[in-house]
């Protein structure tokens, strides 16, 4: 409908992040328990656009979903001039700042992809600070299947690659306008941001033995993973899983690594569950 | 096999009615190998269109990448709904049904291209066994 105005507001946060001033920009909408989403390597806020316009979500949660830095309209810092790349602990820090800078009270964190992999990384380390934590496609560690160094050179076209590389992980049953979409957030990434968030996915980030540490009976975790994707394999999940005492798995049908972008519908039907799970918890 | 070879002859035609396909790679000019492992294609690409594709072996080949996959890689990616983990070229890497060889620069500047094209007899190819 023409003059349709969604109920998204958007805005800046100045946040700083490892002694640096970061101008992070984020998204929210409803009220109630406060719900951090964090998006996938080499993309941005975006892809949790149908989440946040969701009434029966918003309703009972306060729906938040970040850029990070280097990442849609958070900038990267005044006076970063060198390689970009993603750690462990950056990438902590930065959710924990985030947090801490909208004086969240104990949120729930969803993160998708790299997003999953640092949901368990909270799970492990920070878990009393959090209510809740859901790792779309995650697990400690999986196997590359391409060589990351394609992602930033002058003689390809970053955009073109990153989209092409990705877009093999959405499920074939998704729609074509939602699949555009996503694939259309990987076009408009900075040249080598993508390749510097799978720095921490590939190499710093390998959370195998570790995991073993979470206790989910100081935060619940959920962790959903799509049956297309050939990235985080459902067995990644399940693997990670069997080394989580109460760790929550669900693999999802006709979905690949970008549920919430991808097919907003059918990840629906997924996620409800958990997070009507985690209200009554409340 | 000989379903799958037979269906590879089809992908110069189906290519020629694909002019969103046809844009994407005008660019792309190379020669590859393309097909079931143990007899792939030679594939001559001029500004995105094939204009020669040969069976091999053929005397003195010469290519610079090669796509190389199982017929029942094949049969699989062309499903109408792959099922997972056989619904992409590098899917099909990573699960060793698939190999890719020689420069590779061609084959990721056009990534996009390459997937598409090999992707053109999946509603042809429906129903077809290996």
């Amino acid at each position: 409908m023409s003059g349709q105005i969604e109920p998204i507001t958007g805005r800046y946060v100045h946040v700083e992040i490892d002694g640096v001033m970061h101008r992070i920009y984020f998204e929210e909408n409803g009220a109630g328990i406060p719900l951090v989403c964090l998006h996938t390597a080499g993309s941005d806020n975006r892809q949790w656009r149908h989440l946040l316009c969701d009434e029966g979500f918003s309703r009972h949660f306060r729906i938040i979903a970040f850029d990070m830095p280097w990442h849609g309209k958070s900038n990267p810092p005044d006076g970063a001039d060198g390689e970009y790349r993603l750690t462990t602990a950056s990438y902590t820090q930065a959710i924990r700042a985030f947090c801490a800078a909208l004086s969240l009270d104990r949120p729930v964190v969803m993160g998708c992809s790299i997003g999953g992999r640092i949901v368990l990384n909270l799970a492990i380390d920070h878990a009393r600070e959090f209510r809740a934590l859901i790792g779309l496609e995650a697990a400690d560690f999986q196997q590359p299947w391409y060589d990351t160094e394609w992602l930033d050179r002058p003689d390809v076209h970053g955009g073109e690659v990153c989209a092409a590389l990705v877009s093999g992980l959405i499920a074939p049953q998704s729609p074509e306008n939602t699949r555009r979409e996503t694939l259309w957030g990987y076009k408009q990434g900075g040249p080598g941001i993508f390749k510097g968030d799978l720095y921490f996915y590939r190499v710093d980030g390998d959370l195998r033995g570790r995991v073993r540490k979470i206790d989910t009976t100081i935060c619940p975790l959920y962790l959903l993973t799509g049956e297309y994707d050939f990235s985080c394999m459902p067995e990644d999940t399940l693997r990670t899983a069997q080394n989580i005492p109460g760790a929550q798995v669900t693999i999802m049908e006709k979905l690949g690594h970008f549920p919430m972008s991808e097919n907003p519908a059918q990840f629906r039907t997924y996620i409800a569950p958990v997070l009507e799970q985690i209200r009554q918890a409340k | 096999m000989t379903d799958v070879m037979e269906i590879f002859t089809t992908l110069p035609a189906l290519l020629d009615a694909d002019s969103k396909l046809l844009r994407a790679g005008r660019w792309l000019s190379v020669d590859c190998l393309l097909g079931p492992g143990d007899r792939p294609f030679l594939v001559s690409l001029r500004a995105g269109r094939i204009t020669q594709m040969s069976a091999t072996p053929k005397t003195m080949p010469s290519w610079r990448f090669g796509y190389t996959a199982s017929p029942q890689a094949w049969i699989e990616y062309w499903r109408p709904e792959p099922k997972p983990g056989w619904h992409d070229l590098l899917a099909l890497t990573k699960r060793g049904e698939a190999h890719l060889v020689g420069d590779l620069h061609p084959f990721m500047t056009h990534l996009q291209y390459f997937k598409d094209l090999l992707a053109l007899p999946r509603s042809a190819a429906a129903g077809v066994s290996a």
